[in-house]
């Protein structure tokens, strides 16, 4: 009998078959069932041997099923795994992502390298009065420096500025030294061409405390720049000259385009003109009420789209205003 | 400024190049701009004489000219230029010559008559922009001579940026002063004599603004040439400093104030009645400049007059009545110092600027005008001959600037700047530079020289200081850091995570101008009156937005004719609203969607994103606050938007913006394709979040119970939620909106909505009965208040 059952359970077809000889043959009143329960009528002596017998025959059958149901299991598994199989390399369903605006980019670096060295984020009223934005940076109204700012007017009072500086001036105005700020925003010139948009976005930096220099200007703004590039760049200051700082100067650095060989980016020079900084001038300490003998401080600007065109090498200045999407896609 | 290196070099002459010359200027605040040739590469041109002169055989217009261009045989040349006639000395350009632009000369024949070379234009040697007729040398110059030899074009062009405060660096004399310093080196200018008066013919000066004008010289030169011809070394220093020649009497003003810094003015003496008056304009008074321009004046502006009428606009430009001409005789030479604050801002107010005008406002050189007199008085006598009268001053001398003593304090130097010098270098830095020194206790007392306007304070000196020893060598510190934080306030939700949310739902952000266009803000906010620009730079951009909306539209309209249909953007910046009399300068954030609500793909059925898509991601930024449930949508009027899918969020009581589809006639009118929706919300409302405050969870289960309800179409979700909270009580956890329906089975006018109300208790897992207790009232509380029925 067992070898027969054995054999059935070999050719069965599926895990329903195999249902079928559990049925026939373990169940109440299945074959070995009805082996055991003859075993009653059988002398005595013979019972423990018989009975071993059956119930050896019956595990042997049961192993066996349990094996034939795992491998009809499995082999079900396998086809439903099989016949859920995917092209993996669909894409996935959903939206993509947006970016944020180069010049957002490159402010929230900006931002990221001076809130880590202490500075906190102000900003300031775009619509500003003549007053800060040119008086108390010591720019009165027949300075020639007023001619190099190309300005938009609303009346005689009322301009839209034309750099982050009046935010310095509001600032001292508000809070009393140590100061450590930098505002980044929009400003405006009444100029268009290749090289100029109309409204284009600085950061002005600001830090008065007891103990400022020039060499702490320098060595904020080189380490800035290094940062910012994440590259080890040569800078260079020379002179120059804003009438809200005295000792002024200008910061070139190494031109990242070429390395310093000279390039038509640089101009052939090597270098490129970033930033315009210096120390805050007396008269703008003077005019907001801060004691220039205790405190000196240093204050800067940066354009922001330059660093953006170099940075990401854009070059084209217009292309930031365009808004073209597929212009945009490419910061994301 | 811009001068050719030569001329420079006659005044001091370091042992470098111009290109290290031009790094040496840069690194002391003079910015390099340019180094150029003074004329372009050529060669092959030498000087040459015109002969004769005979009439072509077929041609009108030429002419064959025999030419002695000293190569030992008599040269045959046609030429078209009308001043061509024997006698005249002419650049010649021979056989194998190559000219700019790599023109070479080769035999030819010119309408059947053989040509040897061609006679040259200015122009053609690249000396000018362009010319009429040949270059015209002067009768000494010598036959055969290389052309470059003979002008000098060997030379180089340096152009110098200077920054406002180095007015005196506005002439040949300044730069040579400061090259000087660099390199340690003498400056040797030419020398001036005084001219003594050959007549003694002079005028009647009077100064009635002494404090514009604090000196002012005059000179009576007579029988002076006015069409004598500028000499070639003048022509060429003056064209390689940008400036045309225009006549010895011109050439020579300019010529001085290139060299000196000092502008100067002539006058065709007969043209002045009585003497000169040098006041301030009456207001509305007019005059007719050069430059043929009338001006009506103000009474801030500087006048030179005579008896009867203002002459010209001092330090500015001169009239148009009193100027020289070829007929000039009798000449009145002008020679002033000019307050800067009295010339500052004039020109720019008129649309004007002047080389004269430049130098007054930045400061000209107090005690420079009578060395510009005798220079310019030698110059002309020596080209136009004639006879000078003597100098006339008028000099206030309490309105001449003075020099301060500034004290300059060795731990001041040390302080700002960082450095260690030793003050012997610090004293010889000052010197160097013109200045008056002595030594102090504590450091220096200083007295600027008279050119040095800039020079004022201790801080100007430290600069100087620096500027001379080198910025490059002035220490570096790095970043010092004080630890004190600033502070981190958590109810305020930053814009960085606003922008960051947005673009991860698929935002690009823009930057749009400020400035829009006004038909545009007519169109889209038409209730309010913009703040316009006074200059605006165009038309397009003349007012300032009072919504982001305009910039917004404007980038989907550029956006869509460049085939890209589906766009998702924001933006964020200020927008201006006029208030009475005031202007709210408003931090704004604007998204608007077109095109479809996904880009497209195989696994999501395309359709137009619509106003839910868009509010969704309005809610999402709700939610980031933390207070969404602050914020309530109502139904509005907005004249950009569709009447019937917009909505103004109110926080609170306040209206903090609005969401909607465009209006299709707005979406027509700006040539818009599709449906387009967008939201503005103040920033200062999206900006404040709640601070997460902890409520136990309950340990009992909760129960669902969704309720299919009827009614009418009229009737907003918003109404239905609130009625269905408010009758179920404290029970009801949340509230869920899963189905609107209307159409089969639903009365025209109706529609289904379907609620899934959450129900759940802290203290213990609800009834059956319960349950019952909540909804009975609910029903009851739909039924009453909006007619609803349940659906069967």
């Amino acid at each position: 009998m067992l070898e027969q059952a054995m054999s059935r359970l070999e050719t069965a077809g599926d895990a329903q078959e195999l249902e079928q000889l559990r049925v026939e043959y373990l169940g109440k009143k299945g074959l070995f069932t009805s082996q055991m329960k003859m075993l009653g009528k059988l002398p005595a002596e013979e019972r423990p041997a018989a009975g071993q017998a059956v119930n050896q025959a019956r595990e042997q059958f049961q192993s066996r099923l349990q094996a034939r149901r795992q491998s009809f299991e499995q082999a079900a598994l396998n086809e439903r795994l099989r016949s859920e199989t995917i092209d993996v390399t669909l894409p996935g369903r959903g939206n993509a992502p947006g970016g944020l605006h180069p010049v957002t980019r490159t402010l929230e670096r900006v931002e990221a390298y001076f809130t880590r060295i202490g500075f906190t984020v102000e900003t300031g009223p775009e619509i500003e009065d003549d007053y800060h934005n040119f008086e108390a940076l010591n720019i009165p109204s027949h300075h020639p420096a007023r001619a190099m700012h190309d300005t938009f007017y609303f009346d005689a009072h009322h301009l839209l500025r034309t750099h982050t500086s009046p935010v310095q001036v509001r600032t001292m105005e508000r809070q009393q030294p140590p100061l450590r700020v930098i505002a980044p925003g929009r400003v405006y010139r009444c100029d268009s061409d290749v090289t100029h948009t109309p409204m284009f976005h600085q950061v002005e930096g600001l830090l008065i405390d007891e103990d400022v220099s020039f060499a702490d200007l320098k060595g904020t703004l080189d380490d800035f720049l290094r940062h910012f590039f994440e590259r080890d760049l040569k800078t260079r200051f020379r002179p120059s000259y804003f009438p809200f700082t005295e000792p002024s100067a200008e910061a070139d650095m190494e031109c990242v385009i070429c390395n310093g060989d000279g390039c038509r980016v640089c101009s052939h020079t090597g270098w490129l003109e970033v930033l315009g900084c210096g120390m805050v001038h007396p008269k703008v300490f003077e005019m907001v009420g801060i004691d220039n003998e205790r405190y000196t401080g240093y204050a800067f600007g940066v354009g922001v789209e330059r660093l953006a065109m170099l940075r990401y090498g854009v070059d084209d200045l217009r292309l930031f205003f365009e808004n073209d999407l597929r212009f945009l896609r490419q910061f994301r | 400024m811009r001068f050719n290196e030569k001329w420079l070099r006659e005044w001091v002459d370091p042992p470098v190049t111009a290109e290290i010359l031009g790094e040496q200027l840069t690194m002391a605040g003079l910015e390099l701009d340019s180094i150029e040739p003074a004329a372009p590469a050529f060669s092959g041109v030498v000087v040459a004489e015109v002969l004769s002169v005979e009439p072509h055989p077929d041609a009108d217009k030429l002419r064959v000219c025999q030419v002695d261009a000293g190569t030992g045989e008599t040269l045959q040349i046609v030429c078209g230029a009308a001043n061509v006639r024997a006698g005249l000395k002419v650049p010649a350009a021979l056989i194998g010559a190559r000219l700019p632009g790599d023109f070479r000369i080769k035999k030819a024949k010119l309408r059947g008559v053989a040509s040897a070379g061609m006679l040259c234009a200015e122009a053609e040697l690249g000396l000018a922009e362009s010319s009429d007729g040949l270059m015209e040398l002067p009768q000494d110059a010598p036959v055969g001579a290389d052309i470059r030899e003979f002008l000098d074009l060997d030379d180089k062009v340096i152009e110098i940026d200077l920054t406002p405060n180095r007015g005196d660096c506005l002439g040949i004399a300044g730069i040579a002063r400061e090259v000087g310093v660099l390199n340690r080196l003498p400056v040797q200018g030419p020398e001036i004599g005084d001219i003594e008066p050959a007549i003694p013919d002079t005028l009647d000066i009077r100064v009635t603004a002494p404090v514009a004008c604090p000196r002012y010289l005059g000179r009576v030169l007579r029988g002076v040439d006015a069409r004598a011809r500028t000499p070639l070394w003048m022509r060429e220093r003056l064209r390689r400093s940008g400036i045309r020649s225009l006549g010895p009497l011109v050439d020579v003003t300019n010529y001085v104030m290139l060299e000196l810094g000092q502008p100067m003015h002539a006058f065709d003496l007969t043209r002045i009645h009585g003497g000169i008056e040098v006041r301030m304009a009456r207001n509305g008074e007019k005059l007719v400049l050069l430059d043929g321009n009338e001006l009506t004046l103000d009474d801030d502006t500087l006048l030179i007059c005579d008896a009867d009428r203002p002459l010209a606009l001092a330090g500015i430009m001169g009239g148009e009545d009193s100027g020289i001409g070829d007929d000039t005789r009798d000449v009145f030479l002008e020679c002033a110092f000019f307050s800067p604050l009295a010339i500052a801002g004039r020109a720019r107010r008129h649309g004007l600027q002047t080389d004269s005008s430049f130098r007054f406002e930045r400061g000209v050189d107090p005690q420079l005008q009578h060395r510009a007199m005798q220079r310019a008085t030698a110059l002309l006598l020596a080209i136009c001959g004639g006879q000078a009268g003597p100098v006339i001053e008028v000099a206030s001398d309490a309105d001449l600037p003075v020099p301060p003593r500034i004290m300059l304090r060795e731990a001041r130097l040390r302080r700002m700047t960082g450095i260690e010098i030793g003050a012997g270098e610090v004293g010889e830095i000052l010197e160097r530079l013109g200045m008056d020194v002595s030594r102090t206790d504590a450091g220096w007392e200083v007295i600027a020289p008279a050119f040095r306007f800039d020079i004022a304070l201790e801080a100007d000196l430290i600069e100087e200081v620096a500027r001379i020893y080198g910025y490059d060598r002035l220490p570096t510190r790095v970043p010092q850091v004080r630890l004190r934080p600033s502070s981190m306030p958590e109810g305020r939700l930053d814009l960085s995570r606003i922008r960051a949310c947005l673009v991860d739902r698929g935002y690009h952000e823009v930057i749009t101008y400020s400035f829009i266009d006004p038909a545009h803000q007519a169109l889209i906010d038409p209730q309010v009156e913009p703040r316009a620009l006074a200059n605006p730079i165009s038309s397009e951009m003349a007012v300032m937005r009072t919504s982001l909306l305009p910039g917004l539209l404007n980038t989907i309209a550029y956006n869509q004719k460049r085939q890209q249909g589906r766009v998702r953007i924001f933006e964020s910046g200020l927008r201006f609203i006029p208030q009475d009399n005031d202007l709210q300068q408003k931090e704004t954030l604007s998204a608007a969607i077109s095109g479809d609500a996904y880009d497209e793909q195989w696994g999501l059925s395309a359709r137009p994103a619509d106003f839910y898509d868009l509010k969704a991601d309005l809610e999402a930024l709700l939610i980031l606050t933390g207070r969404e449930k602050d914020f309530r949508f109502e139904s509005m009027t907005h004249p950009a938007l569709h009447p019937g899918q917009s909505a103004a969020v109110f926080d609170g009581r306040e209206q903090v913006g609005w969401v909607g589809s465009i209006h299709p006639q707005v979406i027509e009118k700006l040539g818009l394709l599709s449906p387009i929706v967008a939201f503005e919300m103040d920033l200062d409302a999206l900006g404040q979040a709640r601070i997460p405050s902890f409520r136990p969870l309950s340990k009992f289960p909760s129960i669902r119970r969704d309720l299919a309800i009827v009614v009418d179409e009229t009737v907003s979700a918003a109404r239905i939620a609130e009625v269905v909270r408010q009758a179920a009580g404290e029970r009801l956890q949340d509230l869920l909106l899963f189905d609107v329906y209307q159409g089969e089975g639903i009365d025209s006018g109706r529609k289904s909505i379907a609620l899934g109300l959450i129900l759940q208790d802290y203290s213990r897992t609800l009834t059956d009965r319960d349950v019952e207790d909540t909804i009975t009232p609910v029903l009851q509380a739909l039924r009453d208040e909006l007619d609803a029925t349940l659906r069967e």
